[in-house]
């Protein structure tokens, strides 16, 4: 199992912060900013999608999609932040990992920051050294050495 | 280890004394600061927002509490969940709008206000204010947009401290550029 990399969107569609660790491909696109408003957008239309064409009523919405070879995991808050973690398809429901990287993470090291600046990317250094740390110790980020 | 069995209960609280004290001097300077009451009201519901719109991730993350699907679960999620974790204290919702898109916080003791007189000539300072300003800002973070104010005061020799809630519109998400 393993663990790619990690958006994270403030309501308005700001990249507050993107993270890679076991990443082998990239987009090819020059711009890192074009990828993030690609990625924004597509979660954006999917969130919407989903929600249009339920034929019940919605209690956590758009969670997840795979494909053959990775698997997206996305966790709103009511707030609107939006953690999107891409990990391999082994990894099974990881809400409450994404809530926890909210909850301990981004709260306690940016939120409880008035030195960062809600809606900018982020800066500092100790939310950036606590998240690697947690993410790796994370069982799912277990990768294989080859 | 010792150390952690001594302290008793949440390390996250403090003494609610502390607080309403520390509240006190920050009232007490910006009063000094401003020499006009209105001033100072407006600087402690601008202080209140922006401390609502920090103070609703914590909340949305200790709570767990989900999206609102209306005004009534709203009100009581302020109330019963909010209050209580950060103030201690559950006010009653009442006095709803016939349309449902007013309601009233009824405060029977307002933390805030533990050792306070007015003096005379600053009747019209809106001492809790900041408490406006917080649900305005973290109300909005969540999609809502409310007019918050205080209909009754105990300072001012009202029976209770009411706060009142007005939902003016629904906020929307942010369409990334290109689409409509």
């Amino acid at each position: 199992m393993t663990v790619f990399n990690l958006y994270i969107f403030d309501r308005n569609g700001t990249c507050l912060y993107y993270v890679e660790w076991n990443r082998k491909k990239h987009s090819g696109i020059a711009s890192q900013e074009e990828e993030f408003k690609l990625m924004y957008g597509m979660i954006f239309s999917i969130k919407s999608f989903v929600n249009r064409i339920s034929p019940s009523d919605l209690k956590d919405g758009f969670s997840s999609f795979k494909t053959s070879r990775y698997k997206c995991n996305f966790y709103e808050t009511p707030s609107g932040l939006k953690f999107i973690l891409n990990t391999d398809l082994n990894v099974g429901n990881i809400r409450d990992v994404l809530h926890q990287l909210y909850s301990n993470i981004y709260v306690e090291y940016v939120v409880k920051n008035p030195l960062c600046e809600l809606g900018q990317p982020i800066k500092s250094d100790l939310f950036k050294t606590k998240l690697d740390e947690y993410v790796r110790n994370l069982p799912i980020f277990a990768t294989k050495t080859n | 280890m010792s150390r952690q069995t001594v302290r008793s209960g949440d390390p996250r609280k403090v003494s609610a004394e502390l607080f309403t004290l520390t509240y006190g001097a920050l009232v007490s300077q910006l009063v000094k600061d401003y020499e006009n009451v209105d001033e100072v009201n407006k600087q402690l519901d601008k202080l209140g927002y922006n401390m609502g719109i920090r103070l609703i991730e914590d909340f949305l993350a200790r709570s767990n509490v989900g999206r609102c699907h209306d005004l009534r679960e709203t009100a009581d999620v302020i109330a019963k969940v909010g209050f209580k974790m950060f103030l201690g204290i559950v006010p009653t919702v009442s006095n709803w709008s016939p349309s449902g898109d007013e309601f009233s916080l009824l405060l029977d003791n307002n933390p805030l206000t533990d050792f306070v007189e007015l003096p005379e000539g600053q009747s019209n300072l809106e001492y809790s204010s900041i408490l406006c300003g917080v649900l305005r800002g973290a109300l909005e973070m969540v999609q809502m947009e409310v007019n918050v104010w205080f209909v009754q005061d105990q300072l001012k020799g009202d029976n209770t401290t009411e706060i009142r809630v007005k939902f003016i519109r629904r906020l929307e998400d942010a369409v990334p550029v290109g689409e409509d």
